[in-house]
Parts: C-alpha cells; sequence; structure tokens
C-alpha cells in the first residue's frame, strides 16, 4: 500500500535520512524505533511533504507521492499527527478537530466525523469550548488523535502518542490505536515506548543514526539481541 | 461635567476608527510577524484614492469604502507578495529585514504622494460634514457617527469571518503553529499574503472613514503608523480585542489632551499615553482584557 525507497534527506548541509527504506502494508500497525535523533518524525516529516527528499522515491497506492505539498498528502489520506502535539493552544478544542478537516471529503463529513471523536474520546465533548492550551497533557494528546482522525486518514501517522503521559494513560493511547486499525485505518507509529510497542504493532523497523538497521516482526524484534540490548536494557 | 462627557464621547468615536487601524495592524503581526510600519502610509493612500474620488466623481466617501477596500486590499496584496514575501522564503534574512522593507515601502508611498498631489492639506466638504446630533447637551459629529457605526460592522463582520469560517480559522491557525497548520493542509504562503491584504483592506476602511472628518496630506502617513502602533502596543500586540481597547484608549486620551491641555497636544497626548503604559503595564492593556 505504502511504500519508501532509499530516500536521502538532508536539514540544509546535515544528512540525516540515509538510503531509508520500508513499507507498510494494509491494514498494518508498523512501528519505528530508534534512539533520540536517529530521525524517527524527520522520516514523518518527509512523508508529509514538510520535507523535501534529496533522493529516493514515496509511493502511496502505486503512485509516486516523493513531491506532493502537505495540503495534496492529507487529502490522499496520509495524515500526520506531530511530535509534541502542536494543537493550536488558542483555539477551542472543537476548532483545533475543524483544522483537521479543511479538505475535501473530510470537510463534507466534518459534523459526523467529530461525534465519532467524540464518542472515542467523551472527555473532549466536556471540553469541547476549552482552549486547548490550557488542557492537560493527556487530553491534548486525544485532541492531537482526534484532530488526526478529523482528516479521514487512510494512513495515519502518529509521532510519540504516548510522550510524557502517565502509564496508565499510556494503555488508553495503544488501546485506542488498535481500535483505529480495526476501523480499516493503516498505522505508521513511531514510539520510544520499544517493550510495549513491539509487543502490539505488526512489524516493526529499527532506525539508527538515519538508516534503518533491523525490521522484523514485533516478536521477532523483541527476541533480538540487539534490541534486547541497546532499547530494552535486558 | 458637559465638557468630560463631551470629550469622553468624541474620543470613543474617533477610537472606533482607530480600533479597525490596530486590528489590521494585529492581524498582520500575528500572522508574518513583522510591525507593519507602512500601515499609517496605506491608510493615506485609501485617503487620496478617497479624495480623488470625491473630487472628480462625486463619490460619496462613506460608498467609496466598497472600492477603496478592494483596491487597497489588492495593491497591499502584490507588495506582499512581490516584495515581503520573498524576504521570507530566503531563511538567511532575518525577519527584521521585512520590517525594513515596510519602511521602505511606507517611503516611497509618501513621495510618490507628493509628487502626485504636492504636500497641500485637503479635506473634503459634503453636505453633511458640518452637521451634528444632539443627545443632551453633547454634540456628535454626524460624519463620525457614521463612520463609528461603519467600524463597528466591518469589526463584527471581520470576528465573523475569523471565528466562523475556514479562512478565518486557517489565519489564525497560521500565526499560531505554521508547522502545524501547514500539516492540517493550510498553504502558509498563501494565508500570508491574503493576511497583509486583509489588514491593508481594514486600514484602508479607516481611511476612507476618517476622511470627512481629517486633514488630508503625505505625511498622515508616518503620523498613522505611529499612531497604529501605539494602538497594538497598547492592545497587548497580537491581541485583536486588546487592538480594540487601544484605539478606544488611544481616541479618548488624545480628544481629552485636546480638550483640558491645548488642541495642539492632541497627538502628543497619545504618545505619553504610550509612554505610560510601556513603564507601568509593558504587556500592553492585555492583562485587563485577558484576549
Ligand atoms: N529542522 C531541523 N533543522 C536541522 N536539523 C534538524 C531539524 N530537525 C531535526 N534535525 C536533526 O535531525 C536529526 C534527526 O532528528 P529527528 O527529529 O528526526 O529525530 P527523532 O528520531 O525523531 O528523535 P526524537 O526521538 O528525539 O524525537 C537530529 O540530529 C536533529 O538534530
Ligand atoms: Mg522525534
Amino acid at each position: 500500500m505504502f511504500k519508501v525507497e532509499k530516500v536521502n534527506m538532508s536539514y540544509g548541509d546535515l544528512q540525516v535520512l540515509w538510503d531509508v527504506s520500508f513499507h507498510v502494508n494494509e491494514g498494518e500497525i508498523v512501528v519505528l524505533v530508534g534512539a533520540n535523533g536517529a530521525g524517527k518524525s524527520s522520516v514523518l516529516k518527509t512523508i508529509s511533504g514538510l520535507q523535501q527528499v534529496s533522493s529516493g522515491l514515496i509511493e502511496y497506492n502505486g503512485e509516486d507521492i516523493t513531491k506532493t505539498d502537505p495540503a495534496q498528502i492529507i487529502k490522499k489520506g496520509i495524515v500526520h499527527v506531530p511530535e509534541a502535539r502542536r494543537l493550536f493552544n488558542e483555539m477551542t478544542v472543537e476548532e483545533n478537530l475543524i483544522m483537521g478537516s479543511l479538505h475535501g471529503e473530510a470537510k463534507i463529513k466534518r459534523k459526523e466525523t467529530m461525534e465519532k471523536c467524540y464518542d472515542l474520546f467523551p472527555r473532549l465533548l466536556e471540553r469541547r469550548k476549552q482552549a486547548a492550551g490550557t488542557l492537560s497533557g493527556g487530553e491534548q494528546q486525544m485532541v492531537a488523535v482526534a484532530r488526526g482522525i478529523m482528516s479521514l486518514p487512510k494512513l495515519l501517522m502518529l509521532d510519540e502518542p504516548s510522550l510524557g503521559l502517565a502509564p496508565v494513560l499510556v494503555q488508553d493511547i495503544f488501546d485506542i490505536i488498535k481500535g483505529i486499525r480495526k476501523q480499516g485505518i493503516t498505522v505508521l507509529l513511531v514510539e520510544q515506548n520499544v517493550q510495549t510497542t513491539l509487543r502490539f504493532c505488526d512489524r516493526a523497523y529499527v532506525l539508527e543514526n538515519g538508516k534503518i538497521t533491523l525490521d522484523g516482526t514485533g516478536k521477532e524484534l523483541l527476541n533480538n539481541e540487539h534490541v534486547r540490548e541497546a532499547y530494552l536494557g535486558i | 461635567m458637559d465638557i468630560f462627557l463631551q470629550s469622553l464621547v468624541s474620543g470613543l468615536l474617533i477610537g472606533g476608527l482607530y480600533a479597525i487601524i490596530g486590528i489590521g495592524m494585529t492581524l498582520i503581526m500575528g500572522v508574518l510577524k513583522i510591525i507593519n510600519l507602512a500601515h499609517g502610509q496605506i491608510l493615506m493612500v485609501a485617503m487620496y484614492i478617497t479624495w480623488v474620488l470625491w473630487n472628480f466623481l462625486g463619490i460619496d466617501p462613506y460608498l467609496s469604502i466598497f472600492i477603496t477596500i478592494p483596491l487597497v486590499f489588492v495593491f497591499a496584496e502584490g507588495l506582499s507578495k512581490y516584495l515581503l514575501h520573498p524576504l521570507i522564503e530566503k531563511d538567511s534574512i532575518l525577519p527584521e529585514n521585512q520590517v525594513l522593507m515596510t519602511v521602505g515601502i511606507g517611503m516611497v508611498l509618501v513621495e510618490l504622494a507628493r509628487s502626485i498631489f504636492t504636500s497641500d492639506y485637503r479635506s473634503i466638504q459634503t453636505s453633511y460634514t458640518e452637521k451634528s446630533l444632539y443627545i443632551g447637551k453633547i454634540s456628535l459629529s454626524f460624519p463620525l457617527v457614521i463612520a463609528f457605526i461603519i467600524a463597528i460592522f466591518l469589526t463584527i463582520g471581520l470576528f465573523y469571518l475569523l471565528s466562523k469560517t475556514d479562512l478565518g480559522r486557517s489565519i489564525r491557525a497560521t500565526s499560531q503553529d505554521k508547522f502545524s497548520a501547514t500539516l492540517m493542509g493550510i498553504s502558509a504562503g498563501k494565508i500570508t499574503i491574503l493576511t497583509y491584504g486583509l489588514g491593508s483592506a481594514l486600514d484602508a476602511a479607516a481611511g476612507s472613514l476618517l476622511l470627512p472628518v481629517y486633514y488630508l496630506y503625505p505625511d498622515v502617513g508616518p503620523l498613522f503608523t505611529v499612531k497604529a502602533f501605539v494602538i497594538t502596543i497598547l492592545g497587548g500586540l497580537g491581541s485583536t480585542v486588546g487592538a480594540i481597547a487601544g484605539g478606544l484608549v488611544l481616541g479618548i486620551a488624545e480628544t481629552f489632551g485636546a480638550t483640558y491641555i491645548s488642541s495642539g497636544y492632541r497627538d502628543a497626548t497619545g504618545l505619553v499615553i504610550f509612554l505610560i503604559v510601556l513603564v507601568f503595564f509593558p504587556g500592553g492593556l492585555k492583562r485587563f482584557t485577558k484576549v
């Protein structure tokens, strides 16, 4: 369904992605794990068109989307929920959700999708008139995910959705991601919570210094010597 | 007491116009992250357009907003697209350079106006220029009342645009987080250019509305840039509701200065208020408006 092939990407002179290749099949949950600064967020930014590749190919449903701009990417159903939430802090929860549905189909179905989001996160319904910047970290994360859902994603890319959340909430977020997949949405997840994520994902890739060094099913990687040593501290 | 009320009301009326000037400046500041030092000059351009329309075509200054608003909007979009925006695209160029560009635009506009219209003072004489309405002993200048009402409608329209339409929300989103706005599929570049046009269009409306009650000469431009700057600082930099408060406060302060000190001190009082606010409330009036 989706594939990245030999992508190189630089910020100015600083190359951060080196021949990165991976793919995501329809309906899968695929994770990208790696240390801080490995380039995980950069991969997502490159896919969503915020950064241009210096070489390589990004393909979605057989179509080359390497040089497509962010507005077109989101219309195709590839939706990026960025690291650290990046909500519109002075807007209400509801307005933040609306911002996820500016284009095409998502705009037409705005009301309907919003109700679904409130079903998924009843808490947000209570707070819908509150400024997003005044929500707790967990609530903000819910808004970020809900805003992503508002774009009617076919491929949802989540960048560290569990960042800064208490363990109970982390479990909630992962349950929600599973729920999202059940609705037929494919998920590409970036995570530092290696153990939990590897246990529930379908497949995973390990990114180190901008290169993919390992890949396999979650189970395989959980049992991998290197992963155990470097990421699980066992 | 009557004089006090009279000044207060007159100040409020002129403050309504200052408010839309301030809102325009604030919008531009929010999205472009710059202080638009050509703001007053753009207002001056609108005043000259209005003057020409009245003098040569007999078009009423209030009706002329239907011409000045779109005309200045397109003109300002051009400035933004071809002069300001190219500077943002280059990472190496600091935002200060855009501010310098607005200074340059301002100077060119003033000198152009001087060469076309000379430095002569102009004003227009309509059938209602001298008319007044009376509430008890207080007299209200008829043209200012009309201008105030139109300013209120424009403000309501703008707030509707900003809070209830996708375009308006995209403008606010871009001013709050450009990166995130881009991820939502908003073209930050288009919004930036459009916002400069929109802020200038409000400014233009104020120019047309001011002409019946104000003298016009090229240096009105820099004078109003200073006023716009003061209003925005009073409003707490970047808050539209604050800009309304700032506009009203400046209008009232100026009128009191003119009444109680000397009419020659009208503009100076505004600056004194400005200094007082800077010293005692560095965050502007935002503290009181909380928006
Ligand atoms: N806008 C930028 N300009 C220059 N360098 C950048 C930029 N963004 C990221 N980098 C650099 O690129 C490298 C990869 O960053 P990236 O954010 O992709 O890492 P990450 O794997 O997401 O890390 P983390 O787990 O800390 O989020 C880092 O060395 C970082 O300093
Ligand atoms: Mg990251």
